[in-house]
């Protein structure tokens, strides 16, 4: 149904306004370097079943006779305790990452945006009592609603991705509500509403798709904190489970042996640092574009 | 003002009611089945039911959160399924450590954050400034477990200059009496002027402290640049400048000033980030602090344990943010 609401047509503009912040992004060089990085880490993401040199070790197949090897030209960033290749292990891990990041993040879009939609545009007691939800689920810290969710639920990589959204949801929810506030007010959403459009076409026909560009935006920047949430998480032992190629999980499994092999723990590490950064970088040049008092030109 | 500030406590209090809720449904009504969590994995069907019935389960949900919110009025939190304990009182045992950890590295927060943003702030756009804000992507990017894990590899392993975790080294718990009056053995030792265990205890807390205080320096170095970049923009400091003060006058008493609301909040606040990022960072340093507890915790699932030390977190928290909001209260120019 949301589908047929939010025709192409409806996106067009909104499409050339991503292309626009897009070009903008690119004038700061490290913003750039980033956005080329993001792009190949979702390259890598999409094609790592065929790229990665040891395909049977993304699973448990144990090979005992390359026990933590360090890195060579066979293996690039060494060997595990199963004789896994660690490189191949890494590489697989960003499909693991950014497919969980995503997932997690769309959910918390789906329960976020449609909520704030119906707050800002509706108001009044439903508004309130939104907002209020929202407000006791921001006053966790982070990171710490998704430790109690996952905790009771079990577990597994799914039930993380869960809990992140639960625990994110309210961010999507205050920006679109605020974005809703101040659409409500123009000429195309009274006109709308003067010739008796229903209340669920205005909000999810009008008003949702003209929210989406900020929270596109909203949701890039959040991803790197997401994939860190996802490894903390993993790490903690309430994400994948083994054989997953999951970083946080590697560098979890990887504490028994790290003062003997250090490459087990420092490549998944670094590949976590990278993500993220790059992610954090881009939304850093994302606010320095959007924010009119940074924006020069 | 003091209305506001009565006003801001309700409201805080209104939300911990509501925090209390959600934790309430995340134990209570998420699980298909709480009493068999409650009694463990292992227990027969008779003990569930015995378990449903001391738990008051067979009552309506309503009458179940009004013993809730009374329990926990009274400081109880439940037994831990690990070690038939208290909860509460096994937290109150294991604050002390982390409450030494996080003060600490607040500390770090503010002697290197603050003037790292300041710095950054007055060198805009020069190199020092780059490689600062680089530094503070930099910091709240990293993985802390992982950071902790580099560090005894670097300072540990290869150089052997610092202890590879716990608080104390055994020499030093065998040949003293570690005194304890407020748990925090830092303190206790300098007030009791026992400079061995001080020292000892100082060697300890180096890595975990620095690890945890990665991400509030980064993130007090952004804040204050971005803070002090805003106020040196207003007319007022171009009219001190115009007066022929010196730049360093003008920077110091005339602009700083202005920035220490928003600084003084992402502090508070970012004391929140780092109490739960112990929970990733005290197991590795084998620091026996709330962290540590909690990782425990989720290993073998106990999950009143981590309903506990959720709830502590979380009030934590919740004050936290009253504190910054009575920050940003006292500023005269903000008229409420």
């Amino acid at each position: 149904m949301l589908s047929k609401l939010v025709s192409i047509e409806t996106l067009k503009p909104k499409l050339k306004e991503m292309r626009f912040l897009l070009y903008l992004l690119q004038k700061n060089k490290l913003t750039k370097l980033a956005l080329y990085v993001a792009v190949g880490l979702f390259l890598v993401a999409l094609l790592a079943p065929f790229i990665v040199p040891y395909a049977s070790h993304i699973r448990d197949e144990a090979n005992p006779s390359n026990k933590l090897l360090p890195p060579s030209k066979e293996f690039f960033f060494g060997t595990d305790e199963l004789g896994r290749d660690v490189f191949s292990r890494v590489l697989y891990g960003t499909r693991i990452s950014l497919n969980t990041a995503v997932l997690s993040v769309g959910l918390a879009l789906l329960i976020g945006v449609p909520l704030g939609a119906i707050a800002g545009t509706i108001g009044g007691w439903i508004d309130e009592v939104i907002m209020r939800i929202t407000d006791i689920f921001l006053s966790f810290p982070p990171l710490l609603l998704a430790i109690a969710i996952v905790s009771v639920m079990g577990p597994s990589l799914q039930n993380t991705m869960l809990a992140i959204a639960l625990s994110w949801w309210p961010w999507y929810t205050r920006l679109v509500r605020g974005q809703a506030i101040s659409l409500k007010e123009r000429k195309f959403i009274q006109a709308a509403e003067a010739i008796g459009t229903s209340s669920y076409k205005i909000i999810f026909g009008h008003i949702v798709p003209n929210t989406i560009s900020p929270v596109i935006v909203q949701a890039s920047m959040d991803m790197g904190g997401v994939i860190l949430t996802i490894a903390s998480l993993s790490f903690l032992g309430l994400g994948a489970k083994a054989p997953t190629p999951e970083w946080g999980l590697m560098i979890s499994t990887s504490r028994n042996y790290f003062l003997n092999a250090w490459w087990y723990s420092v490549f998944p590490g670094l590949a976590i640092f990278v993500t993220v950064l790059v992610f954090n970088l881009l939304g850093d040049g994302f606010r320095e574009i959007l924010d009119p008092k940074t924006r020069k030109n | 003002m003091g209305s506001y500030i009565r006003k801001r406590l309700i409201l805080g209090l209104i939300v911990l009611l509501g925090v209390v809720t959600i934790t309430f449904t995340i134990a209570r009504v998420i699980p298909s089945d709480p009493a068999a969590k409650w009694v463990g994995p292992r227990a027969t069907q008779e003990q569930i039911q015995e378990a449903r019935i001391e738990l008051g389960l067979d009552k309506p949900l309503i009458v179940q959160f009004g013993v809730y919110l009374q329990n926990l009025i009274k400081g109880d939190l439940g037994y831990s399924l690990r070690t038939h304990q208290p909860v509460s009182k096994e937290l109150a045992a294991f604050i002390p450590a982390t409450l030494e950890l996080v003060l600490l590295s607040f500390l770090f927060a503010v002697i290197i954050g603050v003037p790292l943003g300041i710095y950054s702030a007055k060198k805009k756009d020069r190199l020092l400034d780059h490689i600062s804000r680089l530094f503070s992507i930099g910091a709240v990017s990293l993985p802390t477990f992982w950071v902790a894990l580099f560090f005894q590899l670097i300072f540990y392993s290869r150089l052997g200059i610092l202890p590879l975790g716990g608080r104390l080294s055994t020499e030093i718990t065998v040949m003293f009496d570690i005194p304890e009056i407020t748990g925090m053995i830092l303190f206790d030792s300098a007030v009791t002027g026992q400079w061995e265990i001080f020292k000892d205890a100082l060697m300890h807390m180096v890595l975990p402290c620095i690890t945890i205080a990665l991400y509030p320096i980064g993130l007090v170095a952004r804040m204050t640049r971005s803070a002090l970049l805003e106020v040196l923009n207003e007319d007022y400091i171009t009219a001190a400048r115009s007066y022929g003060l010196k730049e360093n006058k003008v920077l110091w008493s005339y602009a700083l000033k202005n920035t220490l609301g928003p600084t003084a909040i992402v502090l508070t606040l970012s004391l929140g980030y780092t109490l739960v990022n112990t929970f990733l960072v005290e197991a590795i340093y084998s620091w026996p602090g709330l962290g540590n507890y909690v990782a425990t915790a989720v290993v073998t699932l106990d999950y009143p344990a981590i309903m506990g030390a959720t709830i502590f977190s979380a009030i934590c928290y919740v004050t936290l943010n009253i504190v910054a909001d009575i920050i940003i209260a006292l500023d005269p120019r903000v008229r409420l």
